[in-house]
């Protein structure tokens, strides 16, 4: 009944009927008058807005404060990542797949590798396997701890259990800058290998930390997974289906937060994946809610941990890259490799030309798919689960726009 | 969950459980302390911050082993522009992935360190306002002249030229490398030791071979001429 003056580009609501406000309290009536309108807001949350992780924009259209219609604009952070490697070796393209997703930068980096090696078949030495297995979990570690304590800051909860993610995610962080000299860019896979053998200590260092994070995941769960208002806010709210999570693409915590037993580690098995003993874990598949999302993260960082135990111990001595030219010509081919990030499956596609530079160079980036459900687990939920539905797919613009 | 915000008084006796304990353990300390890095690496007290103008904190700053800000190019012991390691090649300036390095190659050959003739560059620019810190450059060079610095008191009030560094202060002493990164000088003089003795051996073994192959002929052909004087 109201006629609304729409900016963006709405379509119809899902149901296809028009509109009727629901605003009024019980007992009360909406006035009717002569020349009054009533209309659907249009909020355009974003691109700075503090929920949106970055720089993304929902433009929203709310009957109160129920979503009727969400609409994701994206772009903001464009860099042309694809075409730029296009136009340099595949070398110089490793620094900027850390620049996808910034916070896992080991992760972006071996799926990278991982393509490359598969072009120009290479031999990686037992060690860089295990030193990768080593950096990808701990990666795993900094971007779920991340991810949990942004999510309970989207909640409300600012400051404490944020902090204490961030005291943790720290501690790696240093890690990473000893073995590779950057915190966060660490630029530190080859083809074939890694750049440099970690410093003297620094598997003992790392033995350390792992060997502490159990008890600090226990005092989160304490901290987190039953506190009853993170249960309210996020139990039921943002449900995601199996049908509709495996039709979307959705992988990695977010589909098996939906019922789906699907891991590349264990699917693929790439690297050295398959010596280890670990679980996947995934929810039953009733809800796919918010409350699942959040839970699988917590115990997939155990796992992670139970991988970097078997890993730090077994470790060998040796080589820490194969002999690979630092510019080379593969023969003409198409390759896909892909890894289980953080986030879901991150795919590089490249297709050589027998050039130096790739003819294609081409991102599956997880946050981007599993981005693409977030309206239809909007819709119908109140503006502020909006914001933690966001939260909970974990994105990271850097690696959404690319 | 039997009562009702049991969750909650659990987690708030673990807030308080880190209130207290973060007056006895460090690791409950919601900010970190960089006990491995080396002794005197970082600032203790604001009197260890430089006090006159130009006096760099980090020239003597080793942060960790594999820290690295920006490229330096290496000389070795004596005159910067007799001892510079580049020959301008261009690899670098190639592959530096945000293009920040200019090179300009000289037009006539000096002697390096090896009193081999040798092109140098005549220009040397990076842009560190550009530069990514990637290490890539580092990598590629052939000749090891490139490598990472980890000074960072690098701020300067002019806005175009400030940041443009010019190949005169890229120039730094091998000792200085060993000094900021020991482990990474030391394994690198090795490579080039062992590279040169690689090639010096392999030089002898061509030039055995060369005189093998030499005096075979000259035998052959003195058992021909030795057959052509009986026939």
């Amino acid at each position: 009944m109201g006629t609304h003056t729409a900016r963006g580009n709405f379509g119809e609501t899902p149901t296809g009927e028009s509109h009727r406000l629901t605003a009024a309290a019980p007992n009360y009536e909406l006035l009717q008058q002569e020349g009054l309108e009533t209309s659907l807001l249009e909020i355009s949350m974003g691109p700075h807005h503090p929920s949106t992780h970055g720089v993304f924009r929902m433009d929203v259209k709310l009957d109160g404060e129920t979503v009727v219609e969400l609409r994701p604009v994206f772009g903001y952070l464009h860099r042309n990542h694809e075409k730029l490697a296009e136009n340099m070796t595949y070398l110089s393209s490793m620094p900027f797949t850390d620049r996808l997703d910034y916070f896992n930068s080991m992760t972006n980096n071996w799926a990278y590798a991982l393509a490359a090696e598969k072009l120009i078949e290479v031999e990686v030495p037992e060690r860089a396997e295990y030193l990768r297995v080593i950096m990808a979990e701990l990666t795993r570690l900094v971007n779920h701890v991340t991810l949990v304590g942004f999510f309970i800051n989207d909640l409300g909860a600012l400051g404490t259990p944020l902090m204490y993610a961030f005291r943790e995610r720290e501690k790696i962080l240093d890690l990473f800058e000893q073995a590779s000299g950057a915190r966060m860019m660490c630029n530190y896979f080859r083809f074939g290998g890694l750049r440099n053998d970690v410093p003297e200590g620094w598997l003992d260092r790392a033995r350390e930390l792992v060997d502490r994070f159990p008890a600090f995941l226990d005092e989160y769960e304490q901290l987190l997974c039953e506190n009853e208002i993170i249960l309210s806010r996020t139990q039921g709210v943002g449900n995601l289906s199996r049908e509709l999570a495996i039709n979307a693409g959705i992988t990695g915590p977010m589909l098996r937060a939906s019922g789906v037993n699907y891991d590349l580690r264990k699917v693929d098995a790439y690297g050295i994946y398959d010596r280890f003993k670990f679980r996947v874990p995934y929810s039953d598949g009733d809800t796919g809610d918010c409350y699942d999302r959040f839970m699988i993260r917590m115990l997939e960082m155990r796992e992670s941990v139970a991988i970097l135990k078997q890993a730090l111990a077994d470790i060998p001595e040796g080589e820490i890259i194969g002999k690979v030219s630092k510019v080379f010509k593969p023969k003409p081919a198409e390759v896909y490799s892909r890894i289980e990030g953080p986030k879901g499956e991150l795919g590089f596609y490249l297709i050589a030309d027998g050039t130096t530079k790739p003819y294609r160079y081409r991102v599956r980036p997880p946050s981007l798919i599993n981005l693409t459900v977030l309206r239809d687990m909007c819709l119908g939920g109140k503006i502020a689960d909006a914001v933690i539905i966001l939260g909970s797919i974990d994105i990271v613009l850097g690696e959404v726009d690319r | 969950m039997s009562i009702l915000g049991g969750g909650i008084f659990k987690g708030m006796a673990v807030t308080l459980r880190n209130f207290v304990g973060s007056y006895f353990y460090k690791e409950r300390l919601t900010t970190n302390d960089y006990e491995w890095r080396p002794d005197g690496a970082l600032p203790q007290s604001i009197g260890d911050y430089p006090k006159e103008e130009g006096e760099q904190l980090s020239d003597t700053t080793t942060v960790n082993h594999y820290s690295r800000n920006f490229p330096m190019l290496l000389h070795d012991t004596g005159e910067p522009m007799d001892t510079i390691r580049c020959v301008a090649c261009k690899i670098c300036e190639r592959e530096c992935p945000p293009q920040c390095i200019y090179i300009e190659k000289s037009t006539e050959k000096i002697e390096n360190a090896d009193g081999k003739p040798q092109f140098y560059p005549a220009k040397f620019d990076i842009d560190v306002s550009v530069c990514m810190s990637c290490q890539i450059c580092v990598e590629v060079c052939p000749f090891d002249a490139i490598v990472m610095n980890s000074q960072f008191e690098l701020s300067t009030p002019d806005r175009f030229g400030g940041l443009l560094v010019r190949r005169d202060d890229l120039l730094k002493s091998n000792d200085y490398y060993h000094k900021i990164h020991p482990q990474e000088a030391a394994t690198r003089d090795q490579k080039m030791a062992d590279d040169k003795a690689a090639k010096e051996a392999k030089k002898k073994a061509a030039a055995e071979k060369a005189k093998a192959a030499a005096e075979a002929k000259a035998k052959a052909e003195a058992e021909n001429e030795s057959k052509e004087d009986a026939e």
